[in-house]
């Protein structure tokens, strides 16, 4: 058997049995699958996307109504997980990040407090937080004849919070539109400058005329663009409040669950982070006459941003993907869409399929923006 | 590492081939494989008080589980040789489809698209119930028509949220839906007013109800919103298996017909009537024509008593349900049971 | 670059680390150095009392001990009787009420035998041996019964903590060999093997645990022969070990990269093959350096086990959800339970952390 002895070939042959078992593996459950779809007589493919919904989605960022189609419904879901992820990693984000700065202090009782903080998040399953949390909100926050009014017109109870939104008559293209000129501008101000500095070594206020140029454009168009808004205040009818703008206790508990979890986790990134940068670099910034925040900012961040990106990027990934729990509270997300609709239809396999295809592509998208951005900051070695 | 890998692919390789020749071995019929096992297995719910609920020590009480233990009972003649199986909302059809169990009894609506499309078949009607609305009285509402604008709670994935979304379409209304996993978060949510009613079958709002603190605090409304009849179901193309499930559950409504209750089945075995004689197995072979014992009759009604006697003991006017038998009563009653003749 | 702007602001904010005068105790310096830092330290211990206040007012001023429901709904505290009442269903859900010594002992002695085995000095195949062939044959007769005169029970019967723990211990210790051949796999010289590992490892990364959970309970009997079916506690099981396998692949991964070249070279020298490098002399070494974060990872599972409340079953939250659920106790014990289990997690976890930090130190002044 001289020849099974080569390295090259066995390195082949291992490689063929490897994707012929898997694809055996493959071809046995498909056949099993089908074979037993089609002596139940259970209906097969994506025909039913197109089909009629019927069923009421609460919560939606999207225009729905049972009329639509299923297709449209596993939209809505897909834009209330995206929704609720996006939130809760940004506020998490700020929290953990002073959480994170907090537990570095030099105060022994908030850098004590904020230990106990992380660890009372990081050592307790999310679910049963999520779980506890809406518990509370609806056990204890009065019901809504009842509502609490905090401010005029905002209204606290256990069917959420409702305040007065704002309705567009006219000139919200144009403020969009300013706005998003405004950011533009800011951004290549402050390049500019930056360049600027660079080259010629003098400072300049640069964030002050970064802002100047974030907000030349919507005044501008405050002054001379028609803009006319409404309020929809809330109002106490028979049974609930109508009008204004409702969070949901659903979204609330878990908007606050998953925020919490993320916080506590880029609170432990952060301080790592920080930690990692050496001692040395920290005496040599000082030695040159650099403020502590100074330091910190030009110094120390730099240098600890590296470090953080890759863990920040799976934590992002994380919460996306913990928002799924929002099953166990009943916000209608896409895997609770999916659920509702696997019921209907008893398509199971292609409710699964599409949910998971979903969650695949957007982590995968996820992971794309945060390692271009890790990219970006990068040391770049000469 | 390669041979590692090779030695697990060959298991892998060795289980599929393994799985491939048991799809050509096995193909028992449910009675064969209930038969061997030596028990029933049957999804229910476990957490609907008159319907399928756990005394303190664990054993399984209510209306779907007598059915079952009548299915047992006509099988084993043992209507304590069953297991049960907790199904949810999700997973009930599929724990039916993949053979996790045997039959679902479990407050299931029969219905065109679940008959034809979800690859199962349901049984008699067992219970006929209609969805409506509870609301606590304090709210002082009359009507389901007066709930515009109210939040509901209610279960996903069911019949119900569809029914809800047609009514108030058909009187012109809006409302809020507010959907829970689980039916005890459902419950929880209405009881602590985070919804203004809640909406399932009446059956099950008679239950709901009676799990409040104070049952007199709440109120079912008197719109039927729509048809909910209960049955049980099986995998589809096993009719030996059907025809068990549904003739046990026409026994028990026979028996009621015909006046046999669990106390006095053994006397009226040696009644004159032909047809108890053929269903209690005194004579002819009926048992034999569905491959069970001949006496299986006798042992459905030995174990769990007649349709009357089943309702009247999980659902009754007596029970914390209150429900009372309403069409679930006999045809010469003026009710909606009727079972086919045994002959 | 906002992140960079709010985290230099909220630093800038903090406490300086310059040296105190020498006239303060250093003791009060740390505490009241300067006015931010006084501020800082009353705001705190502000907090900490407000929060104190309402705890200590529900756990026990306010709180019933004994009673029945309606006494407890009588007081505005916390209503123990509850847990006395319904503590064996939330310990071992719908396990048969005569039987429960057996599960009571089952979790004893394998908490036991955890204790044991989380000595670094007792580590070795005879550990590995005496679990496979008397803890875990033991932990199962237990639980399922069958042999020596104990009634058969069912897993649809199975519940409660012991279900927890099985799921998250069974989980990782199938998971680890598993995920060691796709951390290999992934590092293989061989592309196809390469792409079949990444794949893997990637997909089941990519998607929630839930997703698996349902695939496996609800997706798996379809593309099971008919007349084959496997236990749903099996399922769950094999979900959340296929989970844990693509998690620990990747830390084992980062095990693998520190390995220098080196040494992989020094085994070809020796004319070592490809698995005896592996087995001899990488994997001893990267193993090593990944306990800690496995042991890390470890408590991510046990917390994430309670995902299996979603596709029914019951697992320890889940048993405490539906006791708070009980007719009897309805309305009345909202957060008891929650709180309850939310200790009971935290003490897992928090020892599993502490028993981490210590393999960590261990390994650091024992060997390197």
């Amino acid at each position: 058997m001289p020849l099974f002895y080569d390295a090259r070939i066995r390195a082949y042959l291992y490689q063929v049995i490897a994707v012929g078992v898997v694809l055996l593996i493959a071809w046995v459950m498909f056949s099993t699958a089908s074979a037993n779809l089609a002596k139940q007589d259970i209906a097969t493919g994506f025909g039913f996307l197109a089909r009629q919904a019927g069923f009421v989605i609460t919560e939606s960022a999207i225009t729905y109504e049972p009329t639509d189609t299923i297709g449209r419904a596993i939209l809505v879901g897909i834009t209330n997980t995206v929704k609720v992820s996006l939130l809760a990693a940004l506020f998490g984000t700020v929290l953990g990040l002073l959480v994170g700065i907090g537990r570095l202090s030099h105060n022994p009782v908030l850098s004590r407090l904020m230990l106990a903080y992380v660890e009372a998040l990081r050592n307790v399953p999310l679910l049963l937080y999520l779980l506890l949390w809406y518990s509370l909100i609806i056990s204890v926050f009065p019901p809504v004849k009842q509502a609490i009014e905090m401010l005029p017109g905002v209204f606290l109870s256990n069917s959420g919070l409702v305040t007065p939104a704002l309705h567009w008559q006219s000139g919200f293209a144009a403020l969009v539109t300013a706005f998003v000129v405004g950011v533009a501008a800011a951004f290549a101000t402050a390049r500019v400058l930056g360049r600027r500095r660079i080259v010629t070594g003098k400072e300049r206020p640069i964030a002050l005329f970064a802002a100047i140029a974030f907000l030349l454009p919507l005044v501008a168009t405050i002054l001379f663009a028609n803009i006319s808004v409404t309020w929809d205040v809330p109002e106490l009818g028979r049974f609930r409040l109508s009008g204004g703008y409702h969070l949901r206790p659903e979204f609330v508990a878990l908007l606050l669950g998953l925020t919490l979890s993320v916080s506590a986790n880029v609170a432990e990134i952060v301080r790592a982070g920080i930690q990692a940068v050496s001692k040395g670099q920290w005496e040599a910034a000082t030695a040159l006459g650099l403020s502590r925040a100074r330091t910190l900012k030009l110094v120390i961040l730099p240098q600890a941003l590296r470090i953080i990106i890759p863990p920040l990027t799976n934590t992002y990934l994380t919460v996306f993907k913990n928002s799924s729990l929002a099953i166990a509270i009943g916000y209608p997300d896409l895997v609770m869409v999916s659920n509702t609709i696997m019921n209907q239809t008893g398509q199971a396999i292609e409710a699964i399929a599409i949910f998971m295809g979903v969650y695949l592509g957007l982590s995968i998208l996820i992971s794309l923006v945060m390692n271009w951005y890790n990219a970006r900051v990068a040391l770049r070695e000469r | 590492m390669n041979s590692r890998i090779l030695q697990l692919c060959a298991t892998v390789a060795g289980i599929a081939v393994g799985l491939v020749a048991a799809t050509t071995a096995n193909a028992a019929t449910t009675l064969e494989t209930v038969k061997a096992r030596g028990k029933l297995i049957c999804g229910v719910s476990m957490s609907t008080p008159g319907f399928a609920t756990a005394d303190a020590k664990g054993h399984m009480e209510g209306f779907d589980v007598d059915v079952c233990r009548a299915v047992a009972a006509a099988v084993f003649g043992d209507p304590e040789k069953v297991d049960f199986v907790l199904t949810n909302i999700n997973t009930r059809f599929q724990a039916l489809q993949s053979g996790e169990i045997d039959m679902l009894s479990r407050q299931t609506t029969m219905t065109f698209s679940r008959e034809t499309s979800l690859g199962l078949d349901f049984g008699p009607t067992v219970f006929y119930d209609g969805q409506g609305l509870m609301v606590p009285k304090s709210l002082g509402v009359n009507s389901a028509k007066e709930l515009t604008d109210a939040a509901i709670c209610t279960l996903p994935g069911t019949t119900t949220a569809q029914n809800l979304s047609d009514f108030f379409r058909s009187i012109g209304g809006k409302f809020e839906l507010v959907v829970f996993e689980n039916p005890d978060e459902n419950r929880n949510a209405f009881f602590s007013g985070r919804c203004e009613a809640i909406s399932s079958d009446r059956s099950d709002l008679a239950s709901i109800r009676a799990v409040a603190n104070n049952p007199d605090d709440y109120v079912v409304l008197p719109e039927t919103i729509s048809k909910e009849p209960l049955a049980p179901a099986v995998r589809q193309n096993d009719s030996n298996w059907r025809d068990i499930v549904s003739w046990s559950a026409w026994m028990l409504m026979a028996a009621e017909e015909r006046g046999i209750t669990q106390a006095n089945v053994d006397e009226m075995a040696k009644s004159e009537d032909p047809e108890i004689q053929r269903m209690l197995g005194v004579s002819e072979e009926l048992g034999k024509m569905l491959n069970l014992d001949n006496k299986w009759g006798y042992n459905v009604i030995k174990g769990v008593g007649n349709y009357g006697e089943v309702f009247e003991r999980n659902l009754g006017t007596k029970t914390a349900l209150g429900l009372t038998r309403g069409p679930n009563t006999r045809w010469s009653e003026g009710g909606l049971l009727y079972a086919p003749p045994f002959r | 670059m906002t992140q960079v702007d709010t985290l230099v602001s909220s630093a800038a904010l903090a406490p300086s680390r310059e040296v105190p005068p020498a006239a303060r105790s250093r003791w009060f310096s740390a505490y009241f150095g300067t006015p931010g830092n006084a501020l800082i330290t009353i705001l705190c211990l502000g907090t900490v009392f407000a929060l104190a206040k309402l705890a200590i007012g529900w756990l026990f001023v306010d709180a019933t001990f004994v009673g029945t429901p309606a006494e407890c709904k009588a007081t505005s505290g916390a209503c123990w009787p509850f847990l006395s009442a319904k503590m064996r269903y939330i310990f071992f859900g719908f396990y048969p009420f005569e039987e429960q010594w057996r599960p009571l002992t089952a979790m004893l002695l394998f908490l036991g035998a955890c204790l044991v085995s989380m000595v670094p000095k007792v580590w070795g195949r005879g550990l590995l041996l005496a679990w496979v062939a008397v803890v875990l044959p033991v932990l199962y007769v237990l639980m399922a019964g069958g042999y020596f005169g104990l009634t058969v029970v069912p897993t649809t019967q199975w519940g409660g903590l012991p279900l927890s723990f099985m799921l998250s211990f069974i989980g990782l210790a199938c998971a680890l060999p598993l995920g060691i051949a796709l951390a290999l796999a992934r590092a293989s010289n061989l592309p196809a093997i390469r792409v079949l590992g990444v794949g893997f490892i990637e997909i089941v990364r990519g998607v929630p645990l839930i997703s698996i959970l349902f695939m496996a309970t609800v997706m798996l009997p379809l593309f099971m022969p008919n007349g084959i079916t496997i236990d749903k506690l099996v399922r769950a099981q094999v979900a959340i070990i296929l989970f844990a396998a693509a998690y620990i692949a990747e830390i084992v991964r980062g095990g693998l990269q520190a390995i220098p070249k080196g040494q992989v070279e020094a085994g070809q020298s020796l004319g070592l093959h490809y698995w005896q490098i592996m087995r001899k002399i990488v994997l001893p070494q990267a193993l090593k350096k990944v306990i800690p974060p496995l042991v890390s990872l470890f408590i991510g599972f046990f917390q994430d086990t309670t995902l299996v409340t979603i596709v029914g079953l019951l697992d320890f939250l889940d048993t405490v959800r539906t006791a708070m659920r009980d007719p009897q106790w309805q309305g009345i014990a909202v957060l008891e339970g929650y709180v309850f289990a939310a200790v009971v997690y935290f003490v897992f976890s928090a020892l599993m952390g502490a028993y981490s930090r210590f393999l960590e130190q261990y390994f650091r002044t024992t060997h390197d």
